[in-house]
């Protein structure tokens, strides 16, 4: 059954990438709208399934020798993504309908996108690592088609590569991960790894699992120092902003923290690098947002900043955080896809971002401006009943104050982490602010933009103000949810089902005066920003990620030109040399330290006069070519050396052999002559002494290993031959009394058929040479 | 006998290895034909030589040479033959058309 949830959104895009240019009257966009919103459905009619707390599942054969199966289930966690997948994705939808004009790429957009949606659901839904994997790299593809959707433009493209660098890389070292742990667990299915955890746990690869599954995890979900590719990739439409850098893609990360939290949460290692990397990203990122000019750059950092108080939380691993940060999640998709939904809205009726310019659109787009406050004032945590962001970070305050009964190294890292999250959170207080009073309040220079400002039409409306709806709703009635969705997906990450009943008012306690704190100060930050403008330009610069990026960037493009430029150099000569070296030297390395020399002298063919002399003429002869300076000289040689070769045939019983040979080489002597007359002739070799040298020395050393290796695999017998199988069968299966006619036409019979092909080829090859020559001159 | 081969296969080899590293295009045709008569030996040698009788079926003989080498080769044989042919005529007209057969001059422009 999930495989089908699954294969609609792939379906949808093949459909919509066939068809949808015929009809192109009707935006596009409204063929694609039932897509989420059917499987939106089709999810929540599960969800009775899921509060029973069943799982739902189903499995498929792929690669059934590698053990990987397109095995999918459905349980808490993955159906709190599925819904996010689906309910965002058809609000982003219908606002895109709005927000794209028919004059753009309509079909490319709308295939990336559900191109995205199908890989994204194959990502929560899988239970395969390695299908898993192949989701998850799909999801950065389509992320990077989509930010490079506008390719016309130098910082679309640029974003889009940036993102695609630094998600596949993590994505290739979860790779690594994964594969460890399967080999480790020696299982390929992440239910099994859960059960059977302790084979992780007490690995000696445990620590390299847990670094290298992170970092997947943390480039995906934009964490230090990973994050700098989310700004950038806010080059894309806003509706994509919305939806994958903001509800769903980017949560991916935390999606694969949460999935093997099961395995890692109580390991010290785990606590310090999840909670540790996530409370920097909540500073870094809230205060980054703070000084940004343009209102996605704002919603950008803030996405960080909000993505690592998640991962803070996941860190943290008790029952109150798991929960806390499953809220957060839901919470987060709602208020922020309104806001970017909202940004976007002001881009598009003023015709600018850059919030310098903006001010005092309260009156010229009130609705637009209420949504924005409630989503800004939800993101804030403002303390009222109405926003759900409230609800979340109290619990987070709460669940950071809860740490103090870990001991060691962890412990005293806990005991700063509450100070750190007031200070994550006064930033966040502050950005939320400055968005909103910066764009909607203060004084107006409408005159000053390229537009006249006023509201968006009200198809464009619809999906923010449904979000903001369930901003207030959840705010309100926070257990409308909760028992249902929350608790399953909390469920599925700690492993019991434990419902808490989510209440606005706690009393007055720690958090709450946690909040009042974060309140006051981030108040007065927040109307003063300007005075702070200067201290806040000071900071990062050359230590920012960025900077970093743009130098790996640059070094890698510099190396890889140099070491091109030093191997690419059009010799043949230094290629060969290249090749042979490496074949001579690993070669005999690897005979060296597996001692696979061997010389025996049992079993040997006597030592026959005739043959022997064959062998020296032939051998003279070859060494001859070299030194001939006549073309004719040097093709008698050769002659000599071939027909040797067909008498050294006769002597070792090779009738078939030795007559080929016989015709072969006659044929090439005569092929030769003929072309030989119209080549130049042979000129004496200008090289240099050392050059020589050195040719002398690699032909001699391959020629050496030759011998080496066919005199040790003649001395070792490694296994019976099946060569009497050939003598046995020739005359009962092939009916023929010629064993090797009956070889090369029966038992390998493909393989002569394709020596034909071959002799085709290359006479096709010499006819067309011969043939079109005058046409090539022609263009030249 | 078996380790005199070897060695003679291994000479062949050389020669047609020091032939490929030269500049001249006719010289790299004769190196590749020098390599696959040096394959070829190779490979008669990994069956042993001189044991039984031609590999061809008679009554009341049992033993018999190793065919499988010799399949092997004879394939292999037609194939280089249809490889040194190509390269014949490909050197040929190489000639024809840039009027030299040198390969350091070969090489393309730097814009490529």
């Amino acid at each position: 059954m999930l495989h089908i949830y699954i294969l609609i959104p792939f379906l949808a895009a093949l459909v919509i990438g066939l068809a949808a240019k015929k009809v192109s009257r009707i935006h596009t966009g409204w063929f694609v709208l039932p897509v989420p919103a059917i499987l939106f459905i089709m999810f929540c009619l599960k969800l009775p399934v899921l509060a029973e707390g069943k799982i739902v599942q189903s499995v498929a054969d792929w690669i059934p020798s590698l053990d990987i199966q397109l095995s999918f289930y459905l349980d808490g966690l993955s159906m709190l993504f599925s819904l996010l997948i689906t309910g965002i994705g058809a609000l982003v939808v219908l606002y895109s309908i709005f927000y794209l004009s028919r004059k753009e790429q309509l079909v490319h957009f709308y295939v990336y996108l559900l191109l995205f949606m199908g890989s994204m659901l194959g990502v929560v839904l899988s239970d395969n690592v390695f299908v898993l994997y192949t989701f998850w790299e799909f999801t950065s593809i389509s992320s990077f088609l989509l930010i490079g959707f506008w390719f016309y433009r130098d910082r679309s493209t640029y974003g889009a590569q940036k993102s695609m660098l630094i998600t596949v890389f993590g994505g290739l070292s979860m790779l690594g991960a994964l594969i460890l742990m399967s080999n480790t667990a020696e299982t390929n299915s992440i239910r099994v790894m859960i059960a059977n955890r302790s084979d992780i746990l007490e690995s000696d690869l445990f620590v390299p699992i847990l670094i290298l599954l992170l970092v997947g995890a943390f480039t995906k979900s934009a964490q230090f120092p990973f994050h700098s590719w989310l700004p950038d990739a806010m080059e894309a439409p806003t509706p994509v902003s919305a939806y994958l850098h903001s509800a769903t893609m980017v949560k991916a990360g935390l999606y694969l923290v949460a999935r093997f939290s099961l395995i890692f949460s109580g390991s010290d290692v785990f606590f310090i690098l999840v909670s540790g990397i996530g409370l920097i990203t909540l500073c870094l990122g809230s205060f980054l947002a703070s000084r940004q000019t343009d209102l996605k750059g704002i919603l950008a950092y803030s996405t960080i900043s909000q993505l690592g108080m998640i991962m803070a939380m996941l860190g943290f691993g008790t029952g109150v955080a798991i929960l806390a940060a499953i809220f957060h999640i839901f919470n987060h998709a709602t208020f922020k896809g309104s806001l970017f939904m909202i940004a976007g809205i002001v881009d598009h009726e003023t015709g600018t971002r850059d919030i310098r310019r903006l001010g005092g659109l309260y009156t010229f787009m009130p609705i637009s401006a209420t949504l924005a406050f409630i989503g800004a004032f939800s993101m804030a945590g403002v303390p009222l009943p109405i926003f759900n962001g409230f609800l979340s970070k109290e619990m987070f305050f709460d669940s950071s104050l809860k740490l103090g009964q870990t001991t060691g190294f962890a412990g005293m890292f806990a005991e700063w982490i509450p100070i750190i999250a007031v200070l994550g959170s006064i930033f966040t207080f502050v950005y939320s602010m400055y968005l909103v009073f910066g764009t909607f309040m203060g004084k107006s220079n409408v005159k000053q933009l390229e537009k006249k400002p006023h509201e968006a039409p009200i198809g464009m409306l619809l999906s923010p103000i449904i979000l903001v709806v369930f901003v207030i709703l959840v705010g309100l009635l926070p257990n409308l949810i909760n028992e249902p969705i929350l608790a399953p997906a909390a469920a599925a990450v700690t492993g019991d089902l434990a419902i808490t009943h989510l209440q606005f008012w706690h009393g007055l306690n720690a958090p709450f005066y946690m909040s009042l704190l974060v309140i006051g100060i981030g108040a007065v930050l927040a109307f003063t920003l300007k005075k702070w403008q200067p201290v806040y330009n000071r900071i990062p610069g050359k230590f920012s990620s960025d900077h970093w990026y743009q130098f790996m960037l640059n070094g890698l493009l510099k190396s890889s030109k140099i070491i091109t430029g030093f191997l690419m150099t059009g010799s043949h000569r230094l290629y060969l040399s290249i090749i042979l070296l490496f074949m001579v030297i690993s070669t005999s390395v690897f005979m060296y330290f597996t001692d696979g020399f061997k010389i025996s002298f049992d079993d040997l063919a006597p030592i026959t006069w005739p043959e022997v002399l064959i062998g020296l003429v032939m051998a003279v002869a070859a060494i001859a070519t070299i030194l001939m300076t006549q073309r004719i000289a040097a093709i008698i040689v050769i002659g000599v050396v071939g027909y040797g070769l067909s008498l050294l045939f006769v002597f070792f019983r090779a009738p078939d052999l030795a007559l080929t040979q016989l015709i072969v080489e006659t044929i090439t002597v005569a092929l030769f002559l003929l072309c030989f007359a119209h080549l130049p002739a042979l000129k004496k070799s200008d090289k240099k002494p050392s050059e020589k040298l050195v040719d002398f020395i690699l032909a001699s050393s391959t020629g050496a290993l030759l011998t080496i290796v066919a005199v040790s695999s003649h001395s070792s017998k490694s296994f019976e031959t099946i060569s009497k199988y050939f003598v046995d069968n020739s005359y009962k299966l092939g009916g023929g009394d010629n064993i090797v006619n009956v070889i090369l036409v029966d038992f390998r019979g493909l393989d002569t058929l394709f020596e034909i092909a071959v002799l085709g080829l290359a006479a096709l090859g010499i006819y067309a040479m011969i043939k079109y020559r005058d046409k090539g001159d022609m263009n030249h | 006998m078996e380790i005199l081969m070897s060695i003679l296969a291994g000479t062949l080899f050389a020669a047609g290895v020091y032939l490929l590293l030269q500049k001249q295009l006719l010289k790299i045709v004769l190196g590749t034909a020098l390599i696959s008569h040096g394959a070829h030996l190779f490979i008669l040698t990994m069956g042993k030589l001189n044991r039984g009788k031609p590999p061809i079926l008679v009554k009341g003989i049992e033993d018999y040479t190793d065919p499988l080498p010799q399949a092997l080769i004879l394939t292999s044989i037609v194939i280089s033959f249809g490889v040194t042919s190509f390269l014949l005529v490909l050197a040929y007209r190489t000639y024809q058309s840039n009027k030299t057969d040198m390969m350091d001059q070969l090489r393309g422009t730097d814009d490529e």
